[in-house]
């Protein structure tokens, strides 16, 4: 998150493009069924002004239509929108004064970049210098001047999508919001994109809704991100929070990797593993639990029958390494208990090549607070 | 092998040229040459050129055909016109909103394909006594049979033009940017599938151009029955005009696919 938030030296703000003031919008008690599938079962949600507010869930959790209802192309059953305190719930979409950028490329493919911007001040009858002024200015924020006089065919996806957002933001919208608009480019586009997405829109100071299923994505990005499933938001947090401090176990495991272990908790504790590891509000407070180990809390030191293996700590549990993955600036091992319990550990790159597969290790978890799930009820609900 | 299968290639052209085109030079050759006499004469093409003052010194001889050419005229404008204005919005609407009835509207508008044109004035008759009531017996309301008839080629051609585009998500952007459905339709939806709209109107004029047998049998006059009733009288005549109906729907399908190319092939792509 911090990254993206950081990434903006070098950028200046362009000339002619004006910060705008960012709005309130409120979503309650959203409401929308498709057959007999929910999308929507009574979503609430508060963006603050200038807010970057990121919803993130897997395919069908219902993050996209509640998007699209906001935007007004698809209607709600019931719910409440209101945008700066005002309701909008029945306005149609052409006057709800929100600029969109989706998944697909959507730039109109008989028109320029240029012509694609100006298209939405045309309808607010702006003049014809002043549109290309205004458009200008907008396509130098996405930094794609040069290439104005450009069809979409002859503009990248990336380019696309930047002339996209610029279209978006000309029309000086009260709402920006983004479906997925980074999800058909290549890794490294997307965060080169997504970077700029964050710095234009800080600059901006635009209220923005931003949907997405990568959580790596969502994390970089948002002020704050709301993990969506069946219909409903299950936390809404910012990005360190949600992965520090998830609320149940459905944002723990969707939200970061996560290993399930069995437990008994106790005192605000729980015993995983022979060692005690404290756990975060919301865990039951005794009995049976599953314990959600992040894999940066999980520290791996060569066992007792290795060379180098001479600090085994006594309560700690010993597995066999069955693979390492070399993920460039950290690792990852995959260990093996006696019980048959696979873990995943975070590990320096470093190590990579130091563990081999075969090789016992001693496992300890860090003193990191864990959600914990009771064992029998967590199966069935969620 | 190679050099087998270009001559092979090019007996299957020169096959299908001369198919095409022996047919068209025999009427040349025919509009150009006085049949009694053999004398070579462009008299045939000037009458075609002067019909209009030939059918108003002649007019029993040449006033149905000149009468008939001013009908077709007229009638390929309204159909074309009321195919777009019908089709385009109505195929628009069903893609984006009522998908389930996509079935439904292609089977209705192929129908006509199977019926033959002689059973469909069967049904014609007593619609077009009412219509000869209701507005007139003028043959420009030949339209309304006409477009029913270019229904299924226009769907066609119509239908892959707008499989081509992503219509739901453009449609989608034009209206978060503020339009409504008569601009979206307009600036966005028809700019971006002319080639389609232009092939459907070409298919459409061909159709109406050389459509004889319901204007025949409803006892309307259009350039087909004119041409006929000119050919008891005036081959040369009735043989060089059938060829410049010809040349004109070539022509126009050369000038329609003039404009339905654009200037945006002229940069080379970057991406």
């Amino acid at each position: 998150m911090s990254t993206a938030r950081m990434d903006t030296a070098g950028v200046g703000t362009v000339a002619g493009v004006a910060p705008v003031h960012g709005v309130l919008v409120e979503l309650n008690d959203l409401r929308r069924s498709f057959g007999t599938v929910r999308a929507l079962d009574g979503m609430d949600l508060t963006i603050n002004p200038g807010e970057l507010v990121v919803l993130l869930g897997p395919s069908g959790c219902g993050k996209t239509t509640a998007l699209r209802v906001l935007a007004g192309l698809e209607d709600a059953d019931s719910g409440r929108i209101t945008v700066d305190g005002r309701d909008i719930s029945s306005v149609p979409t052409s006057k709800r004064d929100m600029g969109m950028v989706f998944q697909a490329y959507s730039l109109f493919p008989h028109m320029t970049a240029l012509q694609n911007v100006e298209f939405g001040l045309t309808l607010r009858g702006k003049g014809s210098a002043e549109r290309r002024r205004i458009a200008g200015n907008y396509l130098e924020l996405v930094g794609l001047s040069e290439q104005a006089g450009r069809y979409a065919r002859q503009l990248s996806g990336g380019q696309q999508q930047r002339v996209a957002l610029a279209r978006a933001l000309a029309i000086e919208p009260k709402v920006l919001l983004l479906d997925e608009p980074l999800s058909a480019l290549d890794a490294k586009v997307r965060v080169q994109l997504r970077d700029e997405i964050r710095r234009i829109q800080l600059e901006l100071g635009i209220t923005t809704l931003f949907v997405t299923h990568d959580q790596e994505e969502a994390l970089a990005v948002a002020d704050r991100v709301g993990v969506m499933w069946e219909g409903r938001i299950q936390q809404i947090a910012s990005p360190a929070e949600l992965y520090t401090a998830p609320v149940n176990k459905f944002v723990a495991e969707f939200v970061g990797l996560s290993n399930p272990l069995p437990g008994t908790a106790s005192e605000g504790a729980a015993t995983v593993l022979g060692q005690r590891v404290p756990l975060l509000p919301g865990s039951p407070p005794s009995g049976s639990v599953t314990v959600l180990v992040r894999p940066e809390a999980v520290t791996l030191v060569p066992g007792p029958d290795s060379a180098a293996g001479s600090d085994v700590r006594p309560g700690s549990v010993t597995g066999t390494i069955v693979g390492t993955s070399f993920l460039g600036s950290t690792g990852r091992a995959q260990v093996r208990l006696a019980d048959g319990t696979l873990i995943i550990a975070q590990i320096a790159s470093a190590d990579v090549a130091v563990l081999r597969v075969g090789e016992t290790v001693d496992v300890r978890l860090e003193q990191v607070p864990a959600l914990a799930v009771a064992s029998m009820a967590s199966r069935g609900s969620l | 092998m190679r050099r087998k299968q270009t001559t092979i290639r090019w007996i299957v052209i020169a096959v299908i040229m001369a198919f095409f085109l022996i047919p068209l030079l025999s009427m040349l050759y025919f509009s150009l040459r006085f049949p009694l006499s053999g004398k070579w004469t462009g008299q045939a093409w000037s009458n075609v050129i002067h019909i209009g003052s030939i059918a108003a010194a002649d007019p029993a001889d040449y006033g149905q055909l000149w009468t008939g050419l001013k009908n077709s005229a007229v009638l390929v404008v309204l159909t074309v016109v009321i195919m777009v204005v019908l089709l385009v919005p109505t195929m628009t609407w069903v893609r984006l909103r009522v998908k389930w009835l996509s079935r439904t509207v292609e089977f209705i508008c192929l129908l006509p394909l199977t019926i033959p044109a002689i059973v469909l004035v069967v049904g014609l008759g007593p619609v077009y006594r009412i219509v000869s009531n209701v507005l007139s017996t003028n043959t420009i309301w030949l339209c309304f049979v006409y477009v029913v008839l270019v229904l299924p080629f226009a769907y066609r051609a119509l239908d892959a033009g707008l499989a081509a585009i992503d219509l739901t998500t453009l449609s989608e952007a034009a209206r978060s940017l503020g339009a409504r459905w008569f601009r979206i339709m307009w600036q966005i939806v028809l700019p971006n599938i002319r080639s389609a709209v232009v092939s459907a109107c070409f298919i459409s004029v061909a159709l109406v151009l050389g459509e004889f047998t319901i204007a025949q049998l409803l006892a309307r006059d259009n350039l087909q029955t004119g041409i006929f009733l000119v050919s008891q009288s005036d081959g040369q005549l009735a043989v060089t005009m059938s060829l410049a109906a010809l040349i004109l729907a070539f022509v126009l399908l050369m000038v329609l696919s003039l404009f339905s190319g654009d200037g945006r092939r002229t940069k080379g792509a970057s991406a």
